[in-house]
């Protein structure tokens, strides 16, 4: 990529990034990412799923190799093996997250053995290290016209489902026997959000790649609700933060030739952090302020 | 009773996973009646509610609810699971909480509504939890967090409370403002209320009858009836004495060790 640098002129800027046919099929998926991996990513942090996401991401590993060993795209495969891997944690019923010590040594196990399986698909093809690298750190820049219909398809499905079930999904999240009381099929609504995000893991490890996959999946939704507790703000903020470091990460990435993973996740860890700094200063200052408080009142 | 009844079983018995876990239990409840659910551990006391709430389905006999075939989801019944307390991270406010108990159930995008949200705000006003609505429910205190969901559990218009041991894991104060509060619901608006307790003593003033569950069989009567120590033996199928202290409240101890109605102290 060789191009002049950004200005301060927006407009010329934007002619710029989307001057080449391959930087509107990186922004097109990328916003198509986004916006289901920004609403999936409101439920993961309030079920508290995030090692079932990373998981699904390493799953789709063999799934990618596979594809690329039998001549189709690797986003294929991987959509395949993560809903057949979140179909079969559903079936196993416990929620991956809980923590019992055969379960996630199980779990661990089934996944260095994916790992292995799909670094035996890419030497059976060609040995190729550049396969294996844009699975783990993603390859926005080499998206084809074909990945970006399928994309489209895979974010429509999503967000549609998510848009009909959301709310059960947070009921069956926060209050699962009054729920089930109520009518909901906690145990049905479980496997379902499963499949939307093995869905979201699937075509988010094209753009940011499975290493980093938190830092669409998790890390928007994360700051999103430490800002509020209002699940229709919540839910909202997670997506246009998501967006937001999706098209900066890309734009970033575009001028100065590093890579976009390097940028999202940083944009995404930035802002958590600065996030959690301002919350822990005011209520540092709250704090002190009460004290305060007590001590005149102790006074009086 | 006929159209009084809030909650009829005859001859009900009720297994899980091939065991059984009680039998053959008759019994009715008058809508408006404050019941105790009373019995020892895993007696199956969780179970009769959720019975009743067509969660759990009957091996053999009948239930009704206001004189109709029980079913999930019916907005006449409100139902407060044993539970310990929310997740203290848990990001959402009380007040959605008590919203999920109205239209959680339903699907699609739920759009903004003045009659619901005004519905949840009496609600929440009616349990004294106006305060602290816009808080996450995590950071509530129990006795808070009980507040919002009892509001949660009558917002779709309920006249019967099922509360699960709604008392435990309180403080002393909050038991009585807790139980008062469930009283003062049931007086005045007629809302029936089945409250399974692990200590009758802080209700046994104003409940109108009590459920035994225990070896198997449920047993119905008024409090004088029930605990007694002749009746509680044979419902055990063991040796059992009720005891009572100097301020009239009730001890049950079993030939080793305390059955129940032990002051808890936890």
């Amino acid at each position: 990529m060789s191009q002049p640098g950004p200005s301060w002129d927006l407009v010329a800027d934007v002619q710029l990034l989307l001057q080449f046919h391959f930087m509107h099929n990186a922004f097109g998926a990328a916003t198509l990412v986004a916006l289901l991996a920004g609403a999936a990513g409101y439920f993961v942090v309030l079920r508290g799923q995030s090692f079932a996401a990373h998981m699904l991401s390493q799953v789709g590993f063999p799934g990618a190799a596979g594809a690329v060993l039998v001549h189709v795209a690797p986003v294929f495969g991987l959509i395949v093996f993560c809903v057949v891997a979140a179909l079969g944690i559903g079936w196993v019923g416990r929620t991956v997250d809980a923590g019992h010590r055969a379960e996630s040594a199980a779990v661990a196990s089934i996944l260095a053995f994916s790992l292995g399986l799909g670094l035996l698909f890419f030497r059976l093809y060609a040995g190729s290290a550049a396969g294996i690298y844009s699975f783990l750190f993603g390859t926005i820049l080499g998206i084809s016209d074909r990945d970006v219909q399928l994309t489209f398809v895979v974010a429509l499905l999503g967000v549609a489902a998510l848009a009909i079930f959301g709310r059960q999904l947070v009921f069956a999240t926060v209050d699962p026997d009054v729920a089930e009381a109520r009518g909901v099929r906690v145990r049905r609504i479980s496997i379902a959000f499963l499949v939307v995000l093995a869905l979201a893991v699937a075509i988010t490890v094209q753009i940011v790649g499975t290493l980093l996959i938190f830092a669409l999946l998790v890390a928007p939704a994360a700051s999103a609700l430490q800002l509020t507790a209002r699940p229709a703000r919540a839910l909202a903020l997670s997506i246009v933060l998501s967006l937001a470091f999706t098209w900066l990460g890309l734009a970033l990435a575009y001028f100065s030739n590093l890579p976009v993973g390097f940028f999202i996740t940083s944009l995404a860890f930035a802002v958590y952090v600065a996030i959690r700094a301002v919350k822990g200063a005011l209520a540092l200052r709250t704090g002190k302020q009460h004290i305060r408080r007590e001590w005149s009142a102790a006074k009086a | 009773m006929g159209n009084s009844s809030a909650v009829a079983l005859e001859g009900a018995s009720v297994s899980l996973g091939g065991h059984l876990v009680w039998r053959d239990a008759d019994l009715e409840v008058a809508a408006g009646e404050f019941v105790a659910v009373l019995g020892p551990n895993g007696a199956g006391k969780s179970t009769l509610l959720k019975a009743l709430l067509g969660v759990v389905p009957l091996s053999a006999g009948t239930v009704r609810v206001f004189g109709r075939p029980v079913r999930r989801g019916n907005d006449e019944v409100g139902y407060l699971p044993q539970r310990r307390r929310f997740d203290p991270d848990l990001r959402i406010r009380a007040l959605d909480l008590v919203r999920l108990g109205l239209d959680g159930d339903r699907l699609g995008v739920p759009l903004p509504s003045r009659t619901k949200e005004d519905r949840v705000r009496r609600m929440i006003e009616l349990v004294g939890a106006s305060a602290y609505a816009e808080r996450p429910i995590g950071e509530l205190s129990g006795g808070e967090q009980q507040r919002i969901l009892i509001a949660q559990a009558l917002v779709t218009g309920a006249r019967m409370l099922m509360l699960d041991e709604p008392l435990e894991s309180l403080d002393l104060n909050n038991q009585q403002a807790i139980s008062d509060l469930i009283r003062t619901i049931c007086e005045r608006q007629g809302v029936t209320v089945l409250l399974v307790a692990h200590d009758v003593n802080p209700i046994l003033p104003f409940v109108d009858r009590v459920v035994y569950v225990a070896g198997g069989h449920v047993l119905c009567g008024k409090p004088e009836e029930v605990i007694r120590t002749e009746t509680l033996t044979r419902l055990y199928g063991a040796p059992v004495e009720v005891l009572k202290t100097s301020d009239g409240r009730l001890i049950v101890v079993g030939q080793h060790e305390p059955v129940s109605y032990h002051p808890v102290d936890h």
